[in-house]
């Protein structure tokens, strides 16, 4: 019922039958938000206003040094070798993609004269292809013109398998050609709904043709650029020291009006979270420090009287404890946590329920998270249009305890329940890192309430997550029980974060444990949804199919999710930045200010 | 003595082979992969992972990868680092300056404090001067510098605002420049150089007071030389002996850095490269810094020798 009149409605907006402000109005009554209103809109094949961030300055520079702090320094710059954030960020000064993603999760041109639609004619109707017009008169920083062929030569230069880009899976299963000089077209072998992954966000980075092309394919590192990177973007190069020290000067050819504010641009790298923290909020000697994973308390503690405060960026990153579905301690052809065996505790549904009744999520936000932190009961919680209202938790010691009572698991003598001489017994793993110790603590107290002997593994993140096939200890091999870290959401887009569970990503031997479903979870409604979500070209079709995901992920308890975390910066008082929990804390540089 | 030095680096070359190997070896069985933080994000699937490690030849067997990285030292070529893809020698010599500006001017800090120290308090022993500055030099190697530097933040940073603690290394010249250079390298230096002073003090306080009580010492002082000259030119000769050696084996420090410092104060140099590599598991510069290190250690010791022969014409070569 809903469904349809929001279609009519939809198709009165873009007839122009309804004001766009109604229809926000209309939405945000019947309890959406304005943002979300919008993004129907837009995937309803509505153009969307453009939706730049706010800003103030009227002329360009004369706004001193903006000096960033990034407690681990980028170490390359080059976008498509990019293997961490903070090298995303740094390269992010100099390059620019086509568009960015702005704080609600909708495009912002940059590089774009406009963002596609179907109603521009953009968007194919069949999402088969896409076609971006390029903003006239941009210039590289060496004062060359910047045209289609640099977009296309993009494409080649990442997509080409020798030359080891890590942005090579954005620009997969698509072939990108030139129309004319400010005009390229992307083909898709597929129908992709989401079509703005390509030329958006960090990856997107455009990089000039007439530098990189001796440099495509095995010659790629030793391309100069690689070192003085010369971009489209609001600063222009100096100096570059690996994991120190990035400097840039304004860039005075800009082809936003008024843009760049800041004069100079400075990102020191090294050090730790709360120093860097220090720096900001309470000596005020820089001015921005990025990814501050420090306990609320102590940034509360800083910030009193400080000259700075921190800020909170909502985007879709989660922490979750995620279930072994095969049996760690079962080896079969070599091969622990084999597909061929069954969890012999945890393939009982309600031991699985048990467990995520046990996981406190108030108290771990309350004691660890704090401010950077929203309990949920959803694996998916973004965009808004994705997040589903199905689903709740709860934590209860007494109905945890009478589910394993129900599944025959009986109190022992210690305490310990056991079923036919079996001690109800986990194995629970994480990488070393604070706050993860502290919620294995948690749960682990409240298991014990429950009659659950919970037994704590940490180990080192560089072990963790690396993808060593000899390294038993990765939590792609997860010979643990359950096992809880983070996966960041990098768009706002869930199929990359919903496919890794489709039952043919398994991890296995056979694959090096390269597959991503590391819980090893099978389902066919699952895989059935995942599919056709992946072609489905009706936005809110899709967001349904995803929703159900999200739902199936739900009620098979496959990850208890611990925390929806939020992106936590430091920020002087002073500086405007703009920020996004969808893209890099450097997506949106250009519209940053300082507030005299 | 030409022979003797010849000899001495021919020595050295075996156990530098074998210092490498260890190295190599211990390197390569450490777990874990540069491309660690590729793995949770879903924008890049795991074969991109597994292409970058074929590429950089990390799945070859260690001997192979061992012989690989001696060839290419041999011929000078240093390798280029796997997580900014850049020749590890180009990395090294952007971070040497700033280690030895900072860790240099602090071991002359030490110097300077603990051989006038030292040799004050060893010729009043057990006067309130020697045992102030024993004191001090106690408390001054008990405490860590992890500890005296985050406390010289607290004090100097954030209550009182005199000086920064984040360290940049600052283009430019001029009067100004320089001022701001000496400025924020007050702080590490003070807490590297105290540091290394305590113990250095009392290292000369004791050399002191072993040739001080000599025989000639007396003579000397019956002949009716004055108390600075007995001092200076008879006793401090022979009392350097054994801290010209310590100085000499503390200088592979001055290239090698401080790691925990310069962690604490974000100085760009040697030490910070080292532990950020090895966190990376980035083996070329690991190897690298490490392995130069070595070679350090095993020259120094060898000028050490020589300036026995010196100090000393009793010591003979041969």
């Amino acid at each position: 019922m809903f469904d349809n009149n929001l279609r009519g409605m939809i198709d009165d907006v873009r007839d122009g039958r309804m004001d766009r402000r109604a229809f926000v109005k209309r939405m945000v009554a019947v309890g959406l938000t304005a943002p979300l209103a919008n993004q129907i809109l837009a995937i309803g094949g509505v153009a969307m206003a453009q939706s730049p961030n706010p800003y103030k300055p009227t002329k360009r520079g004369g706004g001193g040094p903006l000096k960033l702090l990034w407690w681990q320094g980028p170490t390359l710059l080059n976008p498509h070798f990019a293997t961490g954030t903070k090298d995303q960020d740094g390269s992010r000064i100099f390059y620019e993609p086509l568009a960015s993603w702005d704080v609600d999760g909708h495009l912002n041109p940059i590089l774009a004269a406009e963002i596609p639609s179907i109603q521009n004619g953009g968007l194919a109707a069949d999402a088969k292809s896409v076609v971006w017009k390029l903003k006239p008169g941009v210039k590289w920083h060496d004062g060359k013109p910047f045209s289609a062929d640099d977009v296309v030569f993009t494409y080649e230069y990442a997509s080409d398998p020798a030359t080891a880009a890590v942005s090579s899976a954005t620009y997969a299963g698509m072939t990108v050609e030139k129309v004319d000089d400010l005009t390229v077209r992307i083909k898709f072998k597929d129908p992709t709904p989401f079509w703005a992954n390509a030329f958006v966000g960090a990856y997107g980075c455009v990089i000039p043709k007439h530098l990189f092309a001796e440099f495509k394919g095995g010659k790629s590192r030793e391309a100069p650029t690689n070192l003085k990177p010369v971009g489209t973007g609001p600063y222009k190069f100096i100096e570059f020291k690996p994991g120190d020290l990035i400097r840039g000067e304004i860039n005075q050819d800009y082809h936003m009006a008024n843009r760049p504010y800041f004069d100079t641009i400075e990102m020191k790298g090294g050090g730790d979270a709360v120093s860097a923290a220090r720096a900001v909020i309470q000596t005020g000697e820089y001015d921005f420090a990025w990814n501050i994973q420090v306990e609320d308390e102590v940034l509360l503690r800083l910030e009193k009287g400080g000259k700075g405060k921190t800020l909170y960026a909502v985007g879709g990153d989660i922490e979750f404890i995620a279930i072994n579905f095969t049996d760690p301690n079962t080896e079969v052809d070599g091969e622990r946590s084999s597909m061929k065996t069954k969890h012999p505790i945890l393939s009982d549904p309600r031991v699985r329920q048990a467990l995520a009744l046990l996981v406190d999520r108030e108290s771990i936000k309350k004691v660890i998270y704090g401010r950077a932190g929203r309990a949920t009961a959803n694996y998916l919680n973004g965009p808004e249009e994705f997040v589903s209202k199905n689903t709740k938790w709860e934590f209860s010691v007494e109905k945890a305890s009478a589910l394993l009572e129900e599944a025959g698991w009986k109190a022992g003598s210690d305490g310990i329940r056991e079923k036919d001489g079996k001690k109800l017994k986990l194995l629970y793993q994480t990488s070393i890192n604070g706050p993860r110790q502290k919620t294995q603590a948690i749960v682990k107290q409240a298991c014990q309430k429950a009659g659950i002997d919970v037994e704590l593994k940490s180990v080192v993140a560089s072990v963790f997550f690396s993808s060593d096939v000899a390294n038993p200890d990765t939590y792609a091999h997860f010979y643990a029980d359950i096992e809880m870290f983070q996966i960041p959401m990098t768009q706002p887009d869930p199929a990359l974060h919903m496919r890794r569970y489709h039952s043919r990503n398994v991890a296995t031997k056979e694959n090096k444990w390269q597959g991503p479903n590391f819980p090893r979870w099978v389902n066919k409604d699952y895989d059935a949804a995942v599919d056709a979500a992946d072609t489905e070209t009706d936005p809110i079709k899709r967001a349904d199919l995803y929703i159900k995901c999200n739902d199936l992920m739900w009620q098979d308890n496959v990850m208890i999710p611990v925390m929806h975390r939020l992106a936590v910066e430091a920020c002087s008082n002073t500086v405007r930045p703009a920020l996004s929990g969808w893209a890099n804390q450097t997506d949106n540089l250009q519209d940053w200010y300082r507030e005299t | 003595m030409s022979q003797y030095i010849l000899r001495r680096l021919m020595i050295a070359i075996p156990s530098l082979l074998g210092i490498s190997v260890v190295l190599f070896v211990v390197l390569a069985l450490a777990p874990g992969d540069p491309f660690s933080e590729l793995a949770t994000n879903p924008n890049v699937p795991p074969e991109v992972q597994a292409a970058l490690r074929t590429k950089f030849g990390l799945d070859d067997p260690i001997y192979l990868r061992y012989l690989h990285w001696l060839v290419a030292m041999a011929q000078g070529d240093w390798g280029f680092s796997f997580v900014s893809r850049i020749n590890v020698d180009t990395l090294i010599l952007q971070r040497l300056p700033t280690t030895l500006y900072v860790v240099g001017s602090s071991q002359l800090l030490a110097l300077l404090i603990a051989i006038p120290v030292g040799v004050y308090a060893a010729t009043r022993p057990y006067s309130l001067f020697d045992q102030l500055a024993n004191t001090f030099a106690f408390i001054g190697f008990s405490l860590p510098t992890f500890f005296t530097g985050i406390l010289f933040i607290l004090v100097f940073s954030v209550k009182l605002d005199w000086l920064p603690f984040v360290y940049t290394d600052l283009p430019g010249s001029g009067i100004k420049w320089a001022l701001e250079m000496i400025r924020q390298a007050i702080m590490p230096v003070m807490v590297l150089g105290l540091f290394q002073a305590a113990s250095m003090t009392r290292f000369v306080r004791s050399a002191m007071l072993d040739v001080i009580r000599l025989d000639y010492v007396t003579t000397a002082r019956a002949k009716g030389l004055g108390q600075a000259k007995v001092i200076v030119k008879h006793v401090m000769r022979n009392a350097m002996i054994p801290v010209v050696t310590l100085i000499a084996l503390q200088m592979p420090a001055v290239f090698g850095g401080a790691i925990v410092t310069e962690q604490i104060f974000r100085i760009p140099g040697i030490g910070s490269l080292l532990i950020s590599s090895i966190l990376a598991n980035d083996t070329p510069v690991v190897m690298a810094v490490t392995f130069v290190f070595a070679c350090l250690v095993v020259l120094f010791n060898l000028i050490a020798d020589v300036l026995y022969g010196w100090l000393d014409p009793r010591i003979s070569f041969r």
